[in-house]
């Protein structure tokens, strides 16, 4: 394939702004990668003649001298950012025509600092899911799938198709959102680097909801850099979003020091799970030292409600997914299945139009919110989860940085785990907790699996101090020195 | 607590969302097992604590009460199952 289609975002950047090489150049390279990787089907739309335009403008720009932080830069987005005039799904049936007229805010401030849409990701329907299995549009394969393995195996979700497309080398960088580890799971599973920002940093504004205390929009990309870069673009104050933090957005890229020297790096003690492969325990040392080596102090910390979070996180999670959703009743926009009346029209929409774990989450949801249950689930989940924020708290006080392993495994095959919907609930047990919290937390990829798959590690900093993870990240990257290349990616 | 039939066919009809005769007893098996797995939660004692509804302390600003857009007709009719005259088309409400 071409040599541009593997070039990073920081490194790129520089390239066009020294213009030896152009946005258009740049832009075709990935569209060209695209259509030879479209049996990961990473992509639900793709966008070849909106992004060669935007490459144009973008050149001209850089010609002039001008050009923001992502000038000419190609990136992907989860198909769960609303963008105007480009078809957005949620990976959802009754999704599947919409085209909305307004765009996020993210991805507003994305074309605003000069970045081109190549296409929208697939993802597990309306976000819900580990596996990217539940997408209307089919599942996405992890390229990393040994050759004629049957069935492929997953990339994670619920952003597979974005994880899968910068890991396939589809793409330099793309967007996604995280509820409970959508960002860092299949970060983990791809070999590729996912952070998820605090509550609050990014907009959500124009990302179809999913549970809106969680939802976090967050940065994929093949280096700490390069998703420090595509985050800082991403980041920032918007009045439309009632939750949005009024905070300056830091010079994360530019301040990316790699330094740990001095840095207390908690490890909790409650993560280490029973029945946990010694792989991911072995890894977890590992970085543990690598970290020891650049000077870093690491301190046993507990966070003694850690196993309550997913079955907290399985209440509050539904029951907002079951008020968000109500809007789907095929009256103004999306799929509607007439019926007999009114309320029949609404039923046969919507039991048509969501897919079997959709449903199977807002009728949690439901019952969990419904009189008589309330105080006993919903209640009592919100009160479990101030516990696990003043657990977070507690070991704040003695670090300032937790390393954790993102997943309890590395990527297994589609189909595995869905007979039984908790067992695939407990992929997130690492990463669930995070946003419970509100914290940010960043997935690097550290190593490789008896079956040469990548496995991540997680860092998980105090609210609003990205900054600290980022350099915890970079060390870790820089100790872990991880060059394996996934099978699926086409040939240099 | 146990889930049977009749209250998974209730929570469908409360979440208007049709559920087929045939899917509605390996959905009741599915529901009670996620339930009987949250319930662990009862273990933890929240006595006196305060329920948690948002992570960050955020200050809700003021802001002047203006319009700030309109005359976008079509774009909020662009996505209409079915339109007329400027109107969304929708079963009947009232009989």
């Amino acid at each position: 394939m071409s040599e541009l289609a593997r070039l990073g975002l920081v490194e790129a950047r520089a390239r066009l702004r020294r213009r030896e090489i152009s946005a258009v150049e740049l832009t075709r390279a990935c569209l060209e990668a695209m259509e030879r990787g479209r049996h990961l089907n990473a992509f639900i739309t793709e966008t070849p003649d909106r992004a060669l335009a935007m490459a144009e403008a973008a050149d001209a720009r850089l010609a002039r001298g001008a050009g923001g932080l992502l000038e000419g830069l190609p990136v992907a987005v989860k198909d769960l950012f609303c963008t105007a005039g480009v078809r957005t799904t949620a990976g959802s049936k009754i999704l599947a025509n919409f085209v909305p007229p307004y765009e996020s805010t993210v991805t507003a401030r994305l074309w605003a600092e000069g970045a081109v849409l190549l296409g929208k990701t697939n993802l597990d329907e309306f976000a819900m899911g580990s596996s990217n299995t539940t997408s209307a549009f089919g599942p996405v394969i992890n390229p990393w799938t040994p050759p004629g393995r049957e069935p492929p195996l997953v990339p994670g979700g619920s952003s597979g198709g974005s994880a899968a497309a910068v890991a396939g080398f589809l793409c330099p960088a793309a967007t996604g959102t995280d509820t409970g580890g959508s960002i860092r799971q299949p970060a983990s599973f791809c070999g590729i680097v996912g952070i998820k920002p605090t509550y609050g940093r990014c907009s959500r504004f124009g990302i179809v909801a999913f549970a809106s205390s969680l939802d976090q929009a967050g940065a994929f990309a093949r280096s700490v850099e390069d998703a420090a870069l595509l985050l800082q673009a991403m980041a920032g104050f918007d009045p439309k979003d009632g939750t949005s933090a009024d905070l300056p957005v830091p010079d994360w890229s530019g301040g990316l020091s790699g330094r740990v020297k001095g840095l207390r790096i908690g490890i909790p003690r409650e993560y280490r799970l029973d029945g946990m492969p010694a792989e991911i325990e072995a890894l977890w040392a590992k970085g543990a030292d690598w970290l020891r080596a650049q000077g870093a102090e690491l301190v046993e910390v507990s966070l003694p409600h850690t196993r309550y979070a997913l079955p907290t996180y399985y209440i509050v999670a539904p029951a907002e997914a079951s008020s968000n959703l109500a809007r789907y009743d095929g009256m103004r926009y999306g799929l509607r299945v007439p019926g007999r009346d009114l309320v029949d029209t609404y039923k046969r929409t919507r039991g048509a139009g969501f897919g079997a774990e959709v449903r199977r989450r807002i009728l949690i949801g439901t019952y969990v919110l419904s009189a008589g249950y309330y105080d006993a689930y919903y209640l009592k989940a919100q009160k479990v989860r101030r516990k696990i924020v003043q657990d977070f708290e507690a070991a704040f006080t003695r670090c300032d940085a937790l390393l954790t392993p993102t997943a309890p495994s590395a990527a297994f095959a589609i189909g595995e785990k869905s007979d039984d919907p908790v067992s695939m609930y407990l992929n997130d047990v690492f990463t669930v907790t995070v946003n419970l919290a509100g914290l940010p937390g960043i997935s690097v990829p550290a190593g490789v699996s008896a079956s040469g798959l990548p496995l991540g590690l997680q860092v998980i900093g105090r609210p609003w101090d990205e900054a600290t993870i980022l350099d915890v990240a970079r060390a870790l990257e820089e100790a872990a020195a991880f060059r394996a290349l996934p099978p699926g990616a086409p040939e240099a | 607590m146990s889930l049977d039939r009749a209250t998974v066919a209730r929570v469908a009809d409360l979440a208007r969302i049709a559920v087929p005769e045939e899917q509605l007893e390996p959905l009741v098996a599915e529901l009670a097992g996620i339930l009987s797995w949250v319930e662990q939660l009862a273990e933890v004692d929240t006595e006196g604590v305060e329920p948690l509804r948002s992570v960050h302390p955020i200050r809700r600003a003021w802001r002047p009460d203006e319009v700030a857009d309109g005359n976008c007709r079509e774009a909020i009719l662009a996505n209409a199952p079915e339109r007329e005259d400027g109107f969304f088309v929708v079963p009947r409400v009232v009989e």
